[in-house]
């Protein structure tokens, strides 16, 4: 159990460029009356964002070429069956597991 | 409760409580229980103690950067390398709390820093999807929400970490996958509950993003590619929305 100085300082570093971004938008956004474009383009921002991190799980790279990891999209079918179907979260979240479980396990 | 008594915005048991938070961070918590303790595995496995795993996931907390994070250490990279890269991945959180900030701007100062301190792809996912069914959201259910989860990873990743030489490959379970479902559970919440009459332009969205992944992941590191990808697509939605 020890903690190594410049490990320290490398998350420390992390943890900073971390809070910014994370931060920013809070204080930016107080006293600052949003044009309609930029809210609108604002409320786009979620569905391309999860649907841009549901491809990485299931692209490849291989050098240049990137192929599709079939196992997980195999996975995905029932999660998104679960999703559509049952509007539960949690649901999802278990379906999902035991989904690429049993795609594992076959495949 | 007596139903007459009029309620504030944002005083009802779901939305406005602590507890109303923490109990709608149960699927974040089972997602982030399982990646956690692969993170904490992959840590380990990485040279870093329990201590070390323990602060980064106190101090960083974001998954994908953590495993970046641990890769880049084990190869020896240097340290401005590891920290770029960290900035890199963690901006679209910049672009989530963008989304989420104006509905919190009635709070001090210091109440919103400490809460946009802790938002993550999930738990924005979370509000966000909250925000869409018309439901006020409080402070306080946004801090259940956000400690609920940040507990939760943090104590996972240590477990990860402690316990590395006793867990087979967590992939053998299907855990690994808990965030995909996730994140597929809240893609289908946003569509749903997005305005209405606008169903074909989010498939649209969808599909656009599907294709600009496949490109850009082929030039560019994945992290890279979600924020591109992000950026322009939401463009071209505002461009077709009129």
């Amino acid at each position: 159990m020890s903690v190594n100085l410049s490990v320290f300082l490398v998350i420390f570093g992390c943890a900073l460029v971390t809070f910014l971004p994370r931060v920013l938008p809070f204080i930016l956004v107080r006293n600052y009356k949003m044009p309609a474009a930029l809210s609108k383009w604002l409320s786009f921002i979620p569905v391309c964002i999860f649907t841009a991190l549901i491809v990485n799980s299931f692209l490849v790279k291989e050098g240049n070429t990137v192929n599709v990891d079939w196992t997980v999209v195999a996975a995905i079918i029932p999660a998104l069956l679960a999703a559509i179907y049952k509007k539960n979260l949690s649901l999802t979240v278990i379906v999902g597991i035991i989904s690429m479980a049993v795609v594992r396990f076959f495949a | 409760m007596n139903e007459f008594i009029e309620k504030k915005p944002g005083e009802n048991e779901a939305t406005g409580t602590f507890i109303g938070g923490i109990k709608d961070a149960v699927p974040t918590m089972i997602g982030y229980i399982s990646i956690g303790i692969a993170a904490g595995v992959v840590g380990a496995a990485s040279n870093l103690s329990v201590l070390e795993v323990g602060l980064l996931s106190l101090m960083v907390y974001a998954g994908a950067a953590q495993f970046i994070i641990c890769a880049l250490l084990a190869a020896g990279s240097p340290p401005y390398a590891i920290i770029f890269t960290t900035f890199i991945v963690n901006l679209r959180l910049f672009l989530l709390n963008m989304a989420l900030a104006p509905s919190f701007s009635r709070y001090t100062l210091f109440r919103n820093i400490r809460l946009g301190a802790l938002v993550t792809d999930e738990t924005f996912g979370v509000a966000s999807g909250k925000l869409l069914a018309k439901e006020q959201i409080s402070d306080r259910w946004m801090s259940g929400l956000n400690i609920a989860a940040y507990i939760s990873w943090v104590l996972a990743c240590m477990a990860g970490a402690a316990f590395e030489k006793w867990i087979a490959n967590p992939q053998v379970l299907g855990l690994d996958f808990a965030l995909t479902a996730m994140f597929v559970a809240l893609l289908v919440l946003q569509i749903q509950n997005g305005q209405t009459g606008k169903l074909k332009l989010y498939l649209t969205l969808v599909i656009m993003v599907v294709l600009s992944m496949f490109v850009l992941c082929a030039f560019f590191p994945s992290y890279i590619a979600i924020i591109l990808s992000t950026v322009v697509v939401a463009t071209f939605g505002v461009l077709m929305d009129r």
